[in-house]
């Protein structure tokens, strides 16, 4: 390597991306193993893989469809609240899945605000559980990130275009050939493909709003060989097919997007002289209340619903939240101690790392991950009495991705503005990490670890294999409470684990940015 | 004295060669058009680019493998000279022990030396607190109490006003005449050379020219200068 000399070694950073490695094609290779003893696909499993990939394309097809002129409204207007909104698109991301489909049954479910309005007009009410279900709820978590990757689309076309363009006198028509349409093309398929492939490994959603054999996921099939039959081949020969899938469409996604920057931005208003027409003035008023309404609606529900139940939520509640609260943070200690070195080498010279994360987290399946470790855990201990560490485990290896986009840019610009001096000084390997790489990456540290503390919090995945009755995560109480039909405790409950969730996040992204010199 | 013994130095896909002496104790300004591999001269001396060709000794004794921080130099960059978390006393500090575990005869070199380049009593503020022309006396009383032999300059004060970076290229001179140090500085302006500099090593098309006394070479630049420097 005859590049400069950097004043961190990049060896810890490769151990822990090895590690990450091991645990993701380890557990591959264990489910494999399993798999051979297997007796090829059913008619059911055949149904799971439609069903898949129907709901993923029409999850995609539906929110960057919309996100389109939701974005177009948002980069070309300027009105109160208009940052606010932008800022509010984030927050799915962190949403914890229960709480949302809780929210989202109250406005759309067959006794939600939806269903009242139209059985007072004499109409029938609506129905949620199937394939629409899914869809919605995909919709509702996935429209947000669209919006954001193709507002970002729209951020990027130069100002100096749209004076061209203003200069030109162009029409929508001539707008949409010369800036609008080539963005799109662009943009796009990046945003469709990333949509894609988060749908394609939806477990949560499914087995809230999906089921039966009509509607049921190849997660949630895995989850029910695993769960249900305890049929280990099976549920390994659905892993396989899983880790296919969610692999293919990882790779190509990375191939045709260029990455969300999930930095500032984006709610820069770009000057523009076209649309001010009335026509265009209303349609993009109309598209951000709808957008708006969409995201709000089941938020406040949740709050509204979960209020009176908060007060008299059990024990075995606060025993699940507190169940939560350490997996979060076991996890977000787990995660930062394998991205931060892995930051650091990939910024040391080591860019392969960082994309080699990035596909192996995103076709990571948290279910084929989970089937896996059970399946080694399973001869030597009692898997059940690990749900814990392995929940933040799998958890911590899930936010990795996103904790690597945040941390590599700036540990580059970290290494590229202090490297030399540091080295000059002598000042290398720990007494660098203590007095240089770890203050200067504060900010981008805690984002981080706020990040996967949310995520880790909210989710309902791998916690679903390894728990036994009596063990549970909030969100998998949640679950349970829903299954039995106690929708005041499952709702109070909810606004706990959305307090927590962002709460977490508040607390942690704020710790970062503290005191934190520029 | 410092020799760059038939040096060739890569950075990135360019090289630059040199085959030069400095006697100790000069104070060498090294010019040239941009891109031409001032910075990379230096950098190499500091240990940041490699050598693939040839080595670099100081007093005889082989520096072209050693790590930089191992290295007789100290060296000031255009940018970044400071760490703005860490206060102006653990900034200096750092040029004793990197870990900053200083004892209070080290701490007190430290406050020494801020004294000396006029900063006395400012050792607790953050370098955010300071001027443009304070942040950069801060990075030379680290200079000062590294002690050592070679000071590497790559334009360190360019983003200063023009009497600004005159009074602070006169405190490097003041300094190193105390220190004895070897000085190397990069400059675009031929006035700093003039100011300070008794040398210049002209880079140009990438060779490193052996150093020829300031005012001659400026007062009567060889074809390569002049056409840098330009007819006025």
């Amino acid at each position: 390597m005859a590049g400069r000399a950097q004043p961190v070694s990049a060896y810890p950073g490769i151990s822990a991306a090895l590690l990450v490695a091991a645990l993701i094609l380890g557990t591959l290779g264990a489910v494999a193993f399993r798999a051979e003893a297997g007796t090829g696909f059913g008619a059911s499993d055949w149904a799971a893989l439609r069903f898949t990939l129907t709901q993923a394309s029409l999850s995609a097809l539906l929110s960057v469809g919309l996100a389109i002129p939701v974005a177009r409204a948002l980069a070309r207007r300027r009105f109160w609240g208009r940052s606010l909104l932008i800022a509010l698109l984030g927050a799915p991301f962190i949403l914890p899945v229960i709480v949302a489909i809780l929210g989202l049954l109250a406005v759309f479910g067959r006794a939600g605000w939806l269903s009242l309005g139209l059985i007072s007009l004499g109409l029938e009410p609506v129905q949620i559980y199937g394939l629409h279900g899914v869809v919605l709820a995909h919709v509702f978590f996935n429209l947000p990130l669209a919006t954001r990757l193709i507002l970002q689309g729209w951020q990027e076309i130069p100002a100096e275009r749209f004076r061209l363009a203003a200069q030109l006198d162009a029409g929508p028509l001539a707008m949409w050939r010369l800036l609008e349409g080539p963005m799109l093309r662009r943009v796009a398929p990046g945003a469709l493909a990333v949509v894609f492939a988060i749908c394609l490994s939806s477990f949560a959603v499914a087995l809230t709003l999906g089921g039966g054999p009509r509607a049921t996921t190849i997660e949630l099939a895995i989850y029910q060989a695993f769960r249900f039959d305890f049929d280990l081949g099976r549920a390994a020969l659905l892993s396989g097919l899983q880790l296919l899938l969610t692999g293919a469409a990882a790779l190509g996604a990375l191939r045709v997007s260029a990455g969300e920057g999930f930095g500032a931005g984006l709610d820069r208003a770009v000057k523009r002289w076209d649309g001010q027409e009335a026509l265009a003035r209303g349609l993009d008023g109309f598209w951000i209340i709808l957008s708006a309404a969409f995201l709000l609606l089941p938020l406040a529900a949740i709050v509204l619903a979960g209020l009176p139940g908060l007060a008299a939520l059990k024990g075995s509640v606060w025993q699940a939240a507190g169940n939560s609260v350490l997996v979060a943070a076991l996890s977000t200690v787990i995660l930062l101690m394998l991205a931060l070195p892995m930051a650091a080498a990939a910024a040391a010279g080591r860019a392969g790392m960082a994309e080699l994360s990035g596909i192996l987290g995103l076709a990571a399946s948290p279910l084929v991950i989970g089937t896996g470790l059970f399946i080694l855990i399973y001869p030597v201990a009692d898997p059940f009495a690990l749900a814990l560490p392995v929940t933040a485990l799998v958890n911590a290896v899930m936010a990795l991705p996103f904790a690597m986009r945040i941390l590599v840019p700036r540990a580059r610009e970290v290494l590229g503005r202090y490297g030399r001096l540091s080295l000059s000084l002598d000042m290398q390997g720990w007494s660098f990490i203590r007095r240089v790489y770890l203050p200067r990456m504060r900010a981008q540290t805690g984002f981080a670890a706020g990040l996967a503390a949310a995520l880790s919090m909210g989710d309902l995945g791998v916690v679903a294999l390894f728990a036994d009755p009596d063990f549970a995560t909030l969100p998998l109480q949640i679950y349970r409470l829903m299954g039995a039909y106690r929708m005041e405790a499952a709702a109070g409950a909810a606004l706990l684990l959305l307090m927590l969730s962002m709460g977490a996040f508040w607390i942690l992204d704020r710790g970062g940015r503290w005191h934190a010199e520029a | 004295m410092l020799r760059l013994e038939t040096c060739r130095i890569m950075n990135g896909d360019y090289a630059v060669e040199a085959d030069l002496e400095i006697a100790p104790g000069a104070c060498v300004a090294v010019i040239g058009p941009s891109g031409a591999g001032k910075s990379t001269l230096v950098e190499a001396v500091a240990g940041f680019l490699p050598v693939t060709r040839g080595s670099i000794l100081w007093n005889g004794a082989e520096l072209t493998r050693q790590a930089p921080g191992k290295r007789p130099v100290a060296m000031l960059f255009q940018d970044g000279n400071l760490f703005p978390h860490l206060t102006v006393a653990q900034n200096v500090g750092l040029g004793l022990h990197a870990n900053l575990r200083l004892s209070s005869a080290e701490w007190s070199r430290v406050d020494a030396a801020l004294e000396r380049v006029g900063l006395g009593g400012m050792g607790t503020r953050k370098p955010a607190a300071l001027s443009g022309g304070q942040q950069s006396r801060v990075a030379l009383a680290r200079v000062l109490v590294q002690g050592r032999d070679i000071l590497l300059l790559d334009e360190p004060f360019a983003a200063l006003g023009p009497a600004l970076k005159a009074e602070m290229l006169d405190l490097v001179a003041e300094l190193a005449r105390e220190s004895g140090a070897t000085v190397l500085m990069v400059s675009h302006d031929p006035n700093d050379a003039r100011r300070i500099a008794d040398q210049v090593v002209l880079v140009a098309d990438g060779k490193a020219h052996p150093p020829e006394p300031a005012a001659e070479l400026l007062d009567n630049p060889p074809p390569a200068l002049k056409a840098y420097l330009g007819s006025a």
